[in-house]
């Protein structure tokens, strides 16, 4: 076993660096155990599957995996100490929850592409359910397509002065309620989606009926804690010398905050406000009880009962066929696709604003 | 002297607010005000939309038998109570080990190049819609999971979790399955909270714990985790609030929920909450949608309880560094 004992020492690329060099370079004798230990893994999970008679892919894989850590640590501990050879267990089981993460998400969106892909034509967004039932085809998401925007438009359009305000209230003019505003803030950021749909039910829809409008109502009660509180926090990075540098010219607070704070922060800003419209888009649970949902194409938020895409969705797949079905994975790829363009511009805004800090992160 | 107190402690301005500064500051008043206006609303909504409810079957029966028959106005929200809690709590059986994992992970084992990007898939996997979530977990892991459950019920039923109640029962929609994939949903928000409250380990701890010839893990144990460990804590217990108000997929994966309580994880047949109240709001009548909103306020009670708890866990925790 001389080749397994033997370790170079760790490498040290920059002498110059302050920040320590933690990183053992990976070496031949690493990539062979590695490799000997999943041998040993899949021949075990194999046989265990063979002999036990086990079909589930899940459950081979979980023993095999569990059967390489043991393997990579007998392994380990022959050539090394017993507290490296843990060291190097854990750095081997950290690494694959990582991959883990990585896996499930691409699972996820892999699995939406395929079954939501094939269904994907234009008249997917120019068509509604109505005359389109359960067996033919057709029939596409255009009254949900035409909710979500209306729905989170308006629900977006009177969350943002409010978020904003309310941010520089704590952070800029730190009046007398901020503490007890901050708690308010921390209970509602707590709440469950289908609790603001109650409420909106209960102070709004029981009286008047089921409208797009008081799906916004609940997107309001959902959105505003989460932009609230990023909104304070990117205020926060703002550097204090601008506003001092601009109240010592002598301009009143509200045109440092307007002309001077606000601008600064835009981008971040702008950031949080999308990545709150990210999180609404996707809201299924308070529509149930507000927006309600319909086959139909209804223009109007404030009267009637409107679809939106989460509620297609959702609506559809719980649907026993499988024309309903296909829908419903068709309308929660466009959901999703929203979700990720809202996310990824989200972060150009937020690359741009860093750069124009001089932040870098 | 904490940073906290410092940045609460107000500048009142010696001379009074003149015009536009007076009227912009009520109206950033009026703007936090708002949200004391919704907070209060709907704990006076719920209670006074659950008065029916409560009225028909008394308090105590409510939060103590588990029974949902409208038509003769009998209801008892206990076995949901206690499905919610099951459910949520395997979530974070699930989530606490991976999602540490991926903190660790982030903070120090990925190189510099793939830090940011695993950042990225924490906030995007915290951005994804839950419906996306309950589809894949139904149609996707559902029947992978069957013969887990199956192999977890013929070996360790020595457990009482794990036993069935008959033999042949069905293994699918089961809070197993519904808590594994609200796991992995809870998964960001731990990772992300509990990531910022280990960053703040000062440096020089850490790199005295390497000088001293710990290995990478004996750095982590003796210095980063004994740190971070109440952080850790706040960020489960954020987790914890999460999974327990998880609406709709769960919804999904148990189909119709069921209202007597179930400590049999592995088969069919659970219900939460939330779950109840997507499942069944849309057909109710008047008193029962009352009966909703009573559990509905029962939920929100549950999870403000702990959000507050958790929040100040996590404040005081970062507040140390």
């Amino acid at each position: 076993m001389t080749l397994l004992q033997f370790r170079p020492p760790p490498s040290t690329e920059d002498p110059e660096s302050d920040t320590p060099n933690r990183r053992r370079p990976v070496t031949k004798a690493d990539v062979m155990e590695a490799g000997y230990a999943a041998l040993a893994a899949v021949v075990g999970a194999g046989l265990l599957r063979v002999v036990f008679g086990w079909t589930g892919v899940m459950g081979t894989a979980v023993t095999a995996y569990l059967l390489f850590l043991v393997a990579f640590y007998l392994l380990q501990r022959d050539g090394a100490s017993d507290e490296s050879a843990i060291d190097r267990l854990v750095t081997v089981a950290i690494w694959s929850a990582g991959c883990m993460v990585v896996a499930l998400l691409v699972w996820m969106l892999g699995f939406l592409l395929i079954k939501g892909l094939p269904d994907l034509r234009p008249s997917f967004f120019t068509e509604d359910l109505k005359g389109h039932g359960p067996l033919n085809p057709g029939g596409g998401a255009r009254a949900a397509i035409i909710g979500t925007f209306e729905q989170v438009g308006l629900a977006t359009l009177v969350v943002v002065p409010i978020a904003v305000m309310t941010a520089i209230y704590l952070h800029e003019l730190k009046g007398r309620l901020a503490r007890p505003t901050r708690f308010i803030i921390d209970a509602m950021s707590g709440l469950p989606s289908i609790v603001a749909g109650l409420l909106v039910f209960t102070v709004w829809v029981e009286s008047h009926g089921f409208s797009g409008v008081s799906g916004s109502a609940a997107l309001v009660v959902l959105m505003l804690p989460t932009v609230t509180r990023t909104s304070e926090e990117i205020l926060r990075t703002i550097p204090d010398s601008l506003r001092e540098a601009s109240l010592a010219l002598g301009a009143p607070q509200w045109r440092v905050i307007v002309r001077v704070v606000l601008p600064t922060a835009l981008a971040g800003l702008v950031t949080a406000v999308i990545l709150g419209i990210a999180r609404a888009v996707g809201e299924t649970a308070p529509m149930l009880l507000t927006a309600f949902g319909s086959n139909n194409t209804n223009v109007n938020i404030l009267h009637g009962p409107q679809s939106d895409l989460p509620l297609f969705a959702y609506s559809l797949i719980r649907l026993p066929s499988k024309a309903q079905n296909d829908r419903a994975w068709t309308g929660a790829l466009v959901l999703v696709i929203l979700v990720l363009v809202l996310f990824v511009t989200a972060r150009l805004v937020s690359n741009l604003s860093q750069r124009k800090l001089g932040r870098g992160r | 002297m904490t940073p906290e107190t410092l940045d609460d402690t107000p500048v009142r301005p010696e001379t009074p607010l003149r015009g536009p500064d007076k009227v912009f500051r009520q109206l950033a008043t009026a703007a936090a005000g708002v949200s004391f206006v919704i907070v209060g609303l709907t704990i006076f909504f719920l209670v006074d939309g659950s008065r029916a409810a409560f009225r028909s079957t008394g308090i105590i029966n409510f939060f103590t038998r588990s029974v949902w028959q409208p038509s003769i106005g009998k209801f008892g929200a206990f076995g949901l109570l206690i499905g919610t809690i099951i459910i949520a709590t395997i979530a974070l059986i699930v989530a606490i080990p991976l999602a540490v994992a991926m903190a660790l992970f982030i903070n120090e084992y990925a190189p510099r190049v793939i830090r940011r990007p695993m950042t990225s898939i924490i906030d995007l996997l915290a951005a994804l819609p839950s419906l996306l979530f309950g589809m894949w977990g139904k149609f996707a892991l559902q029947d992978r999971m069957v013969p887990v459950a199956k192999w977890l019920s013929q070996h360790l039923s020595f457990l009482i979790f794990f036993r069935l109640t008959r033999p042949g029962v069905s293994l699918v929609e089961s809070s197993m399955i519904a808590g594994f994939v609200v796991g992995i949903m809870i998964v960001p928000i731990i990772t992300s909270v509990s990531r910022d409250v280990m960053a703040q380990v000062p440096r020089e701890q850490c790199e005295g714990a390497l000088a001293l010839g710990g290995t990478r893990w004996g750095m982590i144990r003796s210095v980063i985790l004994p740190f971070g460990r109440s952080g850790i804590v706040g960020a489960t217990l954020l987790g914890f609030g999460r999974a327990l108000g998880e609406t709709i997929a769960v919804t999904l994966i148990l189909a119709s929920p069921v209202v007597k309580s179930n400590i049999h994880v592995l088969q069919a047949g659970a219900g939460t909450i939330a779950a109840q109240i997507a499942d069944e709001f849309g057909t109710a009548s008047t008193l029962e949608r009352s009966a909703l909103v009573a559990a509905g306020l029962a939920l929100f009670l549950l999870t403000l309880v702990v959000n507050l708890a958790a929040r100040s866990i996590v404040k005081r925790s970062s507040r140390l560094a």
